[in-house]
């Protein structure tokens, strides 16, 4: 049986050394932020005045009518050029225009035909330069030419808050709590504490659960750090219930934390444990986690391998919390699913904790 | 207080400890000497169940360690050669923690420790941060957080390294008050000239030993003047062989 | 004629001050040890030898140069043997040295016969394909050697060479030290080993910084004034509360089952005789030579 005593005595010294150790304190409370400002501005999706060259042949009323509302949608800038000189693939190498326009000259009549040509260099870009090329021409049929207000599916500036906010969150408590317990961990290894420890009647899961429980406080801090400053900063909307956030983000924090533990049974230094911890998180989170790309699109061993990957399940989570209001009803099988990781992870961690040297 | 019986410690093809029989006694100082990888340390760790033993058994207290382990921990105290205690913690902070540890209610860790504490002239300095404290203050709180416990049996991996001689020599004096109140005290060293604060020392080299009983009549019986010969004298055979 | 100088050297890390008034002749030619414990200062003391740390208060000077003005000439002519094993663990005996010698441009025929010399120093010429991090610690000291001496240097700089280093391993680095110096090279070595100042020719005593007596070996432990008895018991316990409880004796040891007793006056046989009324643990007594820690100890207060 866990001797609560000690697994104080471990969480109290683990809650000093937080207390102490300003410039972790600092990485904990200002990384984030910082991650959170940075992704918010680089990571914006809005474009504006991209260059478009535009071949006009049928110079009538409609085709004056399209290219007034590219001009007018501000997401486009038109550059002159000579009909001698419209060579698309010339412009792009050129990097003249990042997307052409031919306007044929039946333009008007019924079933216009028109190409739209985009630099594909950076597919992102090429994305949303076609959706917003398509919407400005759509919008532009369906206002039968006379109204030309540029129709937008969604604002682009609040789509991508949307989509970060919540992932940023998932990824910054996963790389900050794994970082944090085994870290810990390893730390004691360096220094010869735990020799010190382990000397001493104190079990594996005792020395574990000490040291996770105060960094449970310390995630879910954090948790609502970055979502404080979203809503502040970016405007992300919050349709739930923060009970409901504050439960399952425990469960994820939890999650994570045994990530650390069982990193910190395998790494023997700080820096390895570090090198480790980052190497897990980071880049499954942003790649695997549906995060940036959505799951279904993967092939299947991809897919298989999202499985494990916790950030995956909290993702459906918070964005069902945050944008669609779900509770704890639409939401446990994806609690389930990380309790079920967390069991796992720390049972492991626990049996290859060494209760020895070497 | 503490038998080995033909304790054997290999780490790949390197035999850091190879067959040794112990007997301890309560009461004893008893020392360890040998250079770095003679098999001090490893035999130190094994004993406090730090470290399994290739083979060989070991009693601590009359309970086996191997099966024992939990109970065997209890009965020792345990300090390393590195000071183990938290450097950003008070020294009070870090007493507290492993008294924690053990499970010993706070309160009858003060009375295991106080005592100890105005002897060393630490009392004042509780509420210090550990960093702060000097080399040799370090080495006495090492020692009392080893005996929040009131361990019938001390275990000191080379304790006095990296102190001055006078703190050297008080250490040792508390070492011998520990061993008149009857505790079992267990050192290692690489300074032979420590052998002499010994009751009985054992010399390992190569994970061997090489010469077992009190330091004068060791010095007696090999004929020389002091435990640097001494160990010239036993070891040098030995360091022969292996070239 | 003195091969290094130190006069009025102060240093101090921030506000902590690591060496105090240093004041140092090594004379050329011999072995000139600085004997004292952990964090006394030695490392600092050499390192600005070694003209590797730069410093304010003072004046240092080494083979006649300034320390601080001519720090590329005076490092060309010195080998420099750091505290603990700085070599290249992964890299072999033969790389090891190979490599110091292209840091100080020791090439070709030059180098082919130091390297056999040193070999026939070491005794590590049958190792000399192996890696560095696989040598016992002995040998690894005696590489360290080698790759301090591959330019032939006039004065060697040692900083606890032989630390945590076997006895027996201790004294074959001694002997080559020995060898080294009758081949005309000076040596200033550090150690915390008190008994290794019989070793050296000269030695200074630091201690928190500052030096507390710079003399021969023999010099120092004459300077002793006292008498040291070792009294013999088969009860230490006893006696040792006899004579602490009782006689307020405060000059007092335990080793072992023997109590050394430190007295400024000359004791006569009665005295113990009396002694042994009182407490018949006291078995026999007998006068001893201080050892070098005894005197350290003395000229610490």
């Amino acid at each position: 049986m866990p001797n609560l005593n000690r697994i104080r005595a471990i969480a109290g010294k683990e809650v000093y050394h937080i207390l102490r150790d300003s410039r972790t304190l600092a990485i904990v409370i200002l990384m984030p932020i910082l991650q959170l400002i940075i992704f918010g501005y680089a990571m914006n999706m809005e474009l504006q005045n991209v260059p478009l060259a535009i071949s006009d042949l049928a110079h009538n009323h409609a085709s004056r009518r399209i290219i007034q509302a590219f001009e007018q949608s501000g997401y486009f800038r038109i550059i002159p050029v000579a009909v001698e000189d419209f060579v698309p693939e010339e412009l792009f190498r050129q990097r003249k225009a990042q997307a052409t326009l031919s306007i044929p000259r039946d333009c008007g009549e019924e079933r216009t035909q028109m190409l739209l040509k985009v630099d594909a260099s950076d597919p992102n870009t090429a994305q949303l330069i076609q959706n917003y090329a398509l919407g400005i021409l759509g919008g532009g049929a369906k206002s039968g030419l006379l109204d030309l207000r540029p129709f937008i599916l969604y604002n682009p500036d609040l789509k991508s808050s949307f989509f970060f906010v919540p992932g940023l969150i998932a990824m910054i408590l996963v790389m900050i709590c794994a970082l944090l317990t085994s870290i810990s961990i390893s730390r004691e290894k360096e220094m010869g504490t735990m020799e010190q420890i382990l000397v001493s009647p104190v079990s594996a899961l005792e020395i574990l659960l000490g040291k996770v429980i105060p960094y449970i406080l310390l995630g879910l801090l954090d948790a609502f750090l970055i979502l404080g400053v979203g809503m502040l900063l970016f405007k992300v909307p919050f349709a739930g219930s923060f009970v409901v956030f504050l439960g399952f983000s425990f469960l994820y924090v939890l999650c994570a934390l045994c990530l650390g533990l069982l990193v910190s049974t395998i790494a023997k230094t700080q820096q390895a444990a570090m090198m480790m911890a980052l190497g897990i998180t980071l880049l499954p989170t942003l790649l695997l986690s549906g995060y940036l790309f959505p799951i279904p699109s993967m092939p299947a061993v991809l897919q298989k391998i999202t499985l494990i990957i916790p950030a995956r399940y909290y993702l459906v989570i918070i964005r069902g919390i945050m944008l669609k209001g779900n509770s704890v009803a639409e939401l446990y099988q994806a609690g389930l699913s990380l309790i079920v990781m967390t069991i796992v992870m720390l049972i492991v961690a626990v049996k290859r904790f060494k209760l020895r040297l070497i | 207080m503490i038998k080995t019986e033909e304790l054997t410690r290999k780490f790949g093809d390197f035999i850091a400890v190879d067959h040794l029989n112990l007997q301890i006694v309560r009461g004893e100082i008893f020392g360890f000497l040998g250079a770095n990888g003679a098999g001090k340390t490893t035999t130190i760790r094994m004993l406090c169940g730090l470290l399994m033993p290739s083979s060989g058994r070991i009693w601590v207290n009359n309970l086996d360690v191997a099966k024992e382990g939990e109970k065997v921990k209890k009965s020792i105290g345990y300090m390393s050669q590195r000071f183990s205690l938290y450097q950003d913690l008070k020294a009070k902070e870090n007493l507290e923690f492993y008294a924690g540890v053990y499970a010993t209610p706070r309160a009858e860790a003060w009375e295991n420790t106080l005592p100890l504490l105005e002897q060393f002239g630490l009392k004042e300095s509780l509420n210090m941060r550990t960093a702060e404290l000097p080399m040799g203050y370090k080495q006495r709180l090492s020692l009392v957080c080893a005996l929040v416990h009131n361990p019938p049996l001390v275990i000191l991996d080379e304790p006095t390294s990296g102190v001055d001689p006078q703190a050297r020599r008080e250490f040792w004096q508390v070492i011998n008050q520990l061993a008149f109140a009857g505790k079992t005290v267990l050192v290692s060293t690489h300074f032979m000239d420590e052998a002499e604060y010994c009751h009985r020392v054992i010399i390992m080299q190569a994970g061997k030993e090489v010469a077992l009983g009190p330091p004068r009549e060791l010095k007696q019986r090999f004929e020389v003047q002091n435990m640097q010969e001494l160990f010239m004298k036993v070891a040098g055979g030995i360091n022969a062989k292996l070239k | 004629m003195s091969i290094v100088k130190v006069e009025g050297l102060g240093i101090s890390f921030g506000n902590l001050p690591a060496l105090k008034e240093i004041n140092l002749q090594v004379p050329a030619g011999g072995i000139y040890g600085i004997i004292g414990p952990d964090s006394a200062g030695k490392t600092t003391l050499l390192r600005t030898i070694c003209t590797l740390l730069p410093y304010k208060e003072g004046k240092v000077e080494v083979l006649k140069l300034d320390a601080l003005k001519d720090a590329a000439v005076i490092r060309a002519q010195i080998g420099y043997m750091p505290q603990r094993f700085s070599l290249y663990r992964d890299l072999s005996v033969e790389q090891n040295i190979r490599f110091s010698a292209r840091l100080f441009g020791v090439n070709g025929k030059e180098y082919a016969s130091t390297l056999e010399r040193l070999y026939q120093f070491s005794k590590l010429q049958p190792f000399a394909g192996r890696q560095a991090g696989k040598l016992s610690g002995g040998m690894q000291q005696k590489l360290a050697l080698s790759c301090a001496l591959i330019h032939k240097p006039e004065l060697l700089v040692l900083d606890e060479p032989t630390f945590g280093v076997d006895p027996v391993s201790r004294q074959d680095f001694w002997d080559i030290l020995h060898a080294l110096k009758a081949e005309g090279i000076s040596i200033i070595v550090s150690t915390p080993y008190m008994d290794e100042a019989q070793q050296c020719d000269r030695i200074s005593l630091l201690f928190k910084g500052k030096i507390i007596g710079s003399d021969t070996p023999a010099g120092i432990l004459a300077g002793w004034k006292g008498h040291l008895y070792r009294l013999e018991t088969d009860d230490p316990q006893r006696l040792y509360g006899y004579l602490k409880e009782d006689l307020r004796l405060g000059d007092l040891q335990l080793f072992g089952s023997d109590i050394h007793l430190g007295s400024e006056d000359a004791l006569e046989d009665a005295v113990f005789e009396k002694w042994q009324k009182g407490c018949p643990a006291l078995k026999s007594w007998q006068q001893i030579q201080p050892n070098m820690e005894d005197v350290f100890l003395k000229m610490m207060q």
